[in-house]
Parts: C-alpha cells; sequence; structure tokens
C-alpha cells in the first residue's frame, strides 16, 4: 500500500506476517502493512471466526503470526495486544459502559481514576457520553457495539480484530456505524482485520480483501478487482454479478447486462444459456431472475417485460450476454497453485 | 385449585392425581406439625436454656461450616467449572460420593481420618494435643464435610450458566486468570453462588448422622438443634414438636429469603 517500504528484517518488519493452521478449519498465509484495513469475507464455515480466534489465542493454532517482530503465537491470550470486537460484543453485563471500556486499562495495571478518564474519553469519541452509567442490557445494538469498539480500541492495540461489527444491526444504525468505524479505523494506526458478511462493508472499510473458503485464501486483492472480479461463487453473489467458466478462464457479467427471452436469441459474438426460472424477487427498479441455467444465473429485467414474459418459477427462459459486457480473467490467482 | 383453560387438553387423571398425592405427602406432615402445637405451652418449653444453647450452636457451627465450605468449595468449583485438567472427571466423582453417602457412614469416616486414633487425628494430636471429635470444631468439621460437596456443585452450576465468553473477553482485553476471576467470574455468577451458600446453610443446620456419630451429644459444645430434638424425642414428644416448630420456621425463612435466586437458578 502507501506505507513507504521497510525494512524486511523480521525483528523490525512493523507489519503482520502470518501462516496459520488450525487443523480441519484453517490454513492461510497472510500479510498486511501498518494501517492496513484486512476485510474477511467468505461464506459461513470458511473459517473467518476461527482466523480471529486463532490471533487471540482463543482458539490454538500453530505456524506463526508476526506483529511488530514478535510471535503473538507464542504469547498467552493476556499479553498479546490484541483488541477483539466479538460478534455479538460480550459486555459485561453487571458492568456499566464505562467500567466495560475501562476494563482493559485496569486489567493492565493503569490506576482507577485514570482508566476511567481515558474510558469517558473513549465513549465521547463514539458519542456515548451521556450513557456511561448505562449496563449492556438498557444499550441499543449499535449502542452496544459502539462501547465494544471503544472497549478494544482504548487499550491502543497492536492488532484490531473485528468479528461481522455490523451484523444484527437496523440497515440505518448500520450506515452510521459504519461511517463512524471508518473514522475510527484511519486513526488506527496498527493492522486492522475486519471479519464481514457485507460486501459493502469490504467495499468501503478495507483497503485489501482476503475471500476465504474451506479454510483457505481463495482470493486476495484491492476491494474494487475482487469485486469486479470475483474468483468465487460467493463473492461473485455478494457483490451481485455473474461469474462462469468460460474457455478455463473466469468471465463476469452484470446481471442487468443479460438479455432474457423466451426463444433462443439469434445475433453473434454473444454467450447464451437455457435453464428454468428458479425464484423471481424485486430489486430496486427491476425483478431479479435467478434461472437454473448450470451454473446458476441472475438477470435482471424491467417489471414490465416480467410481466409481458409472463414469467414465473419454472418458466423455459434463454439468457444471453454480449461478449463486449463480459470481463474474462485468470480462474486462480498468479502464484497460486 | 382451578386448573387455567390449557388450549391442549385437560391434563389427564392418571398424571393429575400422583401430583395432588405427592403435594399432599410433603405438606401435611408440616401441617399437623403446626397444628398438633400445644401453643399456650409453647413459651415455657422454648424458654429453655438447653434450647438456646442448641439454637445458638446450631447457627454458629453452620455458619462457620459456610466460610469453610465458601473457601475451599469455591476455589475448587472454579477449577471444575473453567480449567481443563486430567481426572477432572475423577475428581468431580469422588467428591460427588458424600453427597450421595448416608451420614452415618460420613461419621465413621470421619472418625477413620480425623478420629483421635485416625490417619491424620492421631498426629495432629500428637503435635498439637488438640483432637477435632467431641468438639465444637468437630461439628464444623462434620458439617463442612456433608455440605460442602452440595455447595460446589451448586457453584459449579453458576460459573457454568453464566458463560465463558465473557471470561474470553476478559483474557483478550489483558486481564489474568486472578483478575478475570474477581471481576468477571465470580460477579457473574453471583446469584448461583449466594444461592448455594444458602441452602448449604440450610442443609448444614439440619445435619444430624454424622455430627452425632463423629461428636456424640454434648449439651454446649455437640448438641445442635437436630440432636437436641432428638433427645428430647425420647422423653417428651411435645418439646420435641416445639422444637422441630422452630427449625420449621428457620426452614421457611431461608426459603423465603432466598426465593427470587432459588427460582431464578433452577430456571437458568
Amino acid at each position: 500500500m502507501s506505507t513507504p517500504p521497510e525494512v524486511r528484517d523480521p525483528g523490525l518488519d512493523p507489519g503482520l506476517d502470518l501462516a496459520l493452521t488450525v487443523p480441519g478449519r484453517l490454513d492461510v498465509a497472510l500479510r498486511a502493512e501498518p494501517g492496513e484495513v484486512l476485510a474477511v469475507i467468505g461464506p459461513n464455515g470458511a473459517g473467518k471466526t476461527t482466523l480471529l480466534h486463532a490471533l487471540t489465542g482463543l482458539v490454538p493454532a500453530r505456524g506463526h503470526a508476526r506483529l511488530a517482530g514478535r510471535d503473538l503465537l507464542a504469547e498467552p491470550v493476556r499479553e498479546r495486544q490484541v483488541g477483539l470486537v466479538f460478534q455479538d460484543q460480550v459486555l459485561f453485563p453487571h458492568l456499566s459502559a464505562l467500567e466495560n471500556v475501562a476494563f482493559g486499562l485496569r486489567a493492565r495495571g493503569t490506576p482507577r481514576a485514570e482508566a476511567r478518564r481515558a474510558a469517558a474519553a473513549w465513549l465521547e469519541r463514539v458519542g456515548l457520553a451521556d450513557l456511561a452509567t448505562r449496563r449492556p442490557r438498557q444499550l441499543s445494538g449499535g449502542q452496544a457495539q459502539r462501547v465494544a469498539i471503544a472497549r478494544a480500541l482504548v487499550t491502543d492495540p497492536d492488532l484490531l480484530l473485528l468479528d461481522e461489527p455490523m451484523a444484527g444491526l437496523d440497515v440505518g444504525v448500520a450506515a452510521d456505524l459504519r461511517v463512524e468505524l471508518r473514522r475510527h479505523l484511519a486513526g488506527f494506526a496498527g493492522v486492522t482485520v475486519l471479519v464481514t458478511h457485507d460486501a459493502l462493508d469490504a467495499l468501503t472499510l478495507a483497503t485489501r480483501v482476503v475471500v476465504l473458503e474451506a479454510g483457505r485464501v481463495a482470493q486476495e486483492g484491492p476491494p474494487e478487482e475482487v469485486a469486479a472480479r470475483p474468483r468465487t461463487e460467493h463473492v461473485a453473489r455478494l457483490v451481485g454479478l455473474n461469474v462462469v467458466r468460460h474457455d478455463g478462464r473466469l468471465a463476469a457479467f452484470r446481471p442487468s447486462d443479460v438479455t432474457l427471452s423466451l426463444e433462443r436469441p439469434t445475433g453473434s459474438a454473444r454467450l447464451v444459456w437455457h435453464g428454468p426460472v428458479r425464484t423471481l424477487a424485486p430489486h430496486g427498479d427491476a425483478v431479479r431472475v435467478q434461472v437454473a441455467a448450470h451454473p446458476d444465473l441472475i438477470a435482471d429485467v424491467t417489471p414490465l417485460a416480467a410481466r409481458d414474459l409472463a414469467l414465473e418459477p419454472g418458466t423455459e427462459v434463454w439468457l444471453a450476454v454480449k461478449a463486449t459486457a463480459v470481463a474474462t480473467y485468470a480462474a486462480e490467482a498468479p502464484g497460486n497453485p | 385449585m382451578t386448573a387455567v383453560r390449557d388450549p391442549l387438553g385437560r391434563p389427564p387423571a392418571l398424571l393429575l392425581l400422583p401430583a395432588v398425592l405427592a403435594v399432599a405427602l410433603l405438606t401435611v406432615p408440616l401441617v399437623a406439625l403446626v397444628g398438633q402445637t400445644d401453643w399456650a405451652g409453647l413459651p415455657e418449653r422454648l424458654a429453655t436454656p438447653a434450647l438456646r444453647e442448641a439454637l445458638w450452636l446450631s447457627v454458629l457451627t453452620s455458619t462457620l461450616a459456610m466460610v469453610a465450605c465458601l473457601l475451599l468449595g469455591l476455589p475448587l468449583a472454579w477449577l471444575l467449572a473453567k480449567v481443563e485438567f486430567r481426572g477432572r472427571g475423577l475428581v468431580r466423582a469422588l467428591i460427588t460420593v458424600p453427597l450421595v453417602l448416608p451420614p452415618v457412614v460420613a461419621g465413621i469416616a470421619l472418625r477413620a481420618a480425623f478420629g483421635r486414633s485416625g490417619w491424620l487425628g492421631e498426629p495432629v494430636l500428637d503435635l498439637t494435643g488438640f483432637a477435632f471429635p467431641y468438639t465444637t470444631w468437630g461439628v464444623v468439621l462434620a458439617h463442612t464435610f456433608v455440605c460442602l460437596p452440595f455447595v460446589v456443585i451448586s457453584i459449579e452450576g453458576g460459573f457454568r450458566s453464566a458463560g465463558s465468553q465473557y471470561d474470553a473477553a476478559a483474557a483478550t482485553l489483558g486481564a489474568g486468570r486472578w483478575t478475570t476471576f474477581r471481576r468477571v467470574t465470580v460477579p457473574l455468577a453471583l446469584p448461583g453462588i449466594v444461592a448455594g451458600m444458602v441452602l448449604g446453610w440450610a442443609r448444614s443446620l439440619g445435619e444430624f448422622g454424622a455430627t452425632i456419630t463423629f461428636n456424640g451429644n454434648y449439651p454446649g459444645t455437640t448438641q445442635t438443634m437436630p440432636t437436641l430434638i432428638y433427645i428430647a424425642r425420647q422423653s417428651d414428644v411435645e418439646t420435641a414438636q416445639a422444637l422441630s416448630l422452630v427449625m420449621l420456621a428457620i426452614s421457611v425463612l431461608v426459603l423465603v429469603a432466598l426465593r427470587d435466586r432459588w427460582l431464578g437458578t433452577v430456571k437458568a
């Protein structure tokens, strides 16, 4: 990224360099520079949370995770200086918001008054100064998530891990939190690893996206590249693209570029598929049609067209896309067997 | 008792009848105890030095036993709930044995260990001149022996139902296990701990078999309420009933005091 090149001495390397194995669940190697935000996406069970918990030490892992010259795996959980924002926050229910945020400082020996001052300052930064005395159960989902973020950041961790920070929040609340989180991450000097289900999170918050599938890195790159040239079905669905294998390469195209008809289309320079409609669902101004065409493809048509064609589940249709609307690229990452 | 209209239908008589009998079996004796009490003679029967001494001794030894159970049982319950170690299942099985052991047998076993010629009792006697049997400390020891498994299992349940994710969160925030124990684990399990202690205390108050076997029945030093009632029953049934009424009152008080927490623990 924009970080100046560092001396590649493992003792001085300020970035995160990891090769982690959790038998049966995870086998990944990654690098990240300070200030980078790594978004980890992938289907359920791909090993995203396992990766975070291996970095904190809550899940035992083999390999190494060097950070600023030390190997995290050699240290017990409490000495790793890794801030984790849990998926369901795990705020201490018997402590106030302020005491929750102050907990990490107190645990590391900061005097009470000083810890409370720092915690109050962080609550102020996340906009919850007047809710400091509330217990977690008296907070909304978005407020609790802000407390959890403040609790992790107040200890000034070397590595920040966020496990689906927007999960379970209302759309509007998530949007606000996303903007706020972007600001906090911009001010955070260390490496951030953000696990998410949401393409928007990955695109707006991350400097780099890592796609996990079945415990391995399936794709890695800048968000715009991963979004434009997804190598996995999961990411293709996430960003709303069709991805097919074509002549040993991958071809990606937008659902809106697909022409749907009841008869076999004529004309040249087209890719053509055939199959029954699986589902129909509103998508913005259009109707998104999923077709079982080996593989499943999606096409966006106007509501008017959907009515004129009398589309319903089971209707046999033809799909076509112009070659000019298709981006083709290598199926495997360079250097990735 | 009128049944609330149940959308699933009336409870079948085959289940309802035994249930009603069970309630009757458990309540009729207690009601009879109250009903047969000679209220007019009650103050006189209760105003005896023997009762005062026995009641005080019962409360004192039960409380001391609970202090011992807390000091020894809380760490053990924590270990069983939060630390994986080889032989954890064996330890849990071993400490459960006293729970199902007849209290009289517990008294005999205590003699074998802490009696004047017991494995531990003899060297302690030689070294310090102190022996547990027939002393108030012996009563505390017997109560602790009988109630500790009970308290450990209750508190372990409290630790488990509070969940382990909070300990994990505390660790990622830099807390060591002692800090986590103090500031997270214990506060979260407090309802379970309190319930375990109070029920243990009530159980201890009623302890009879192990105490009388290990310590005999000496007024002022080892004669607790249950042993006093047992002795009184041999000569004077009415006094035994009056004394039992006191114990019943204490039991009901304990339950009332504990009602919310106890029921809450059962639900959780």
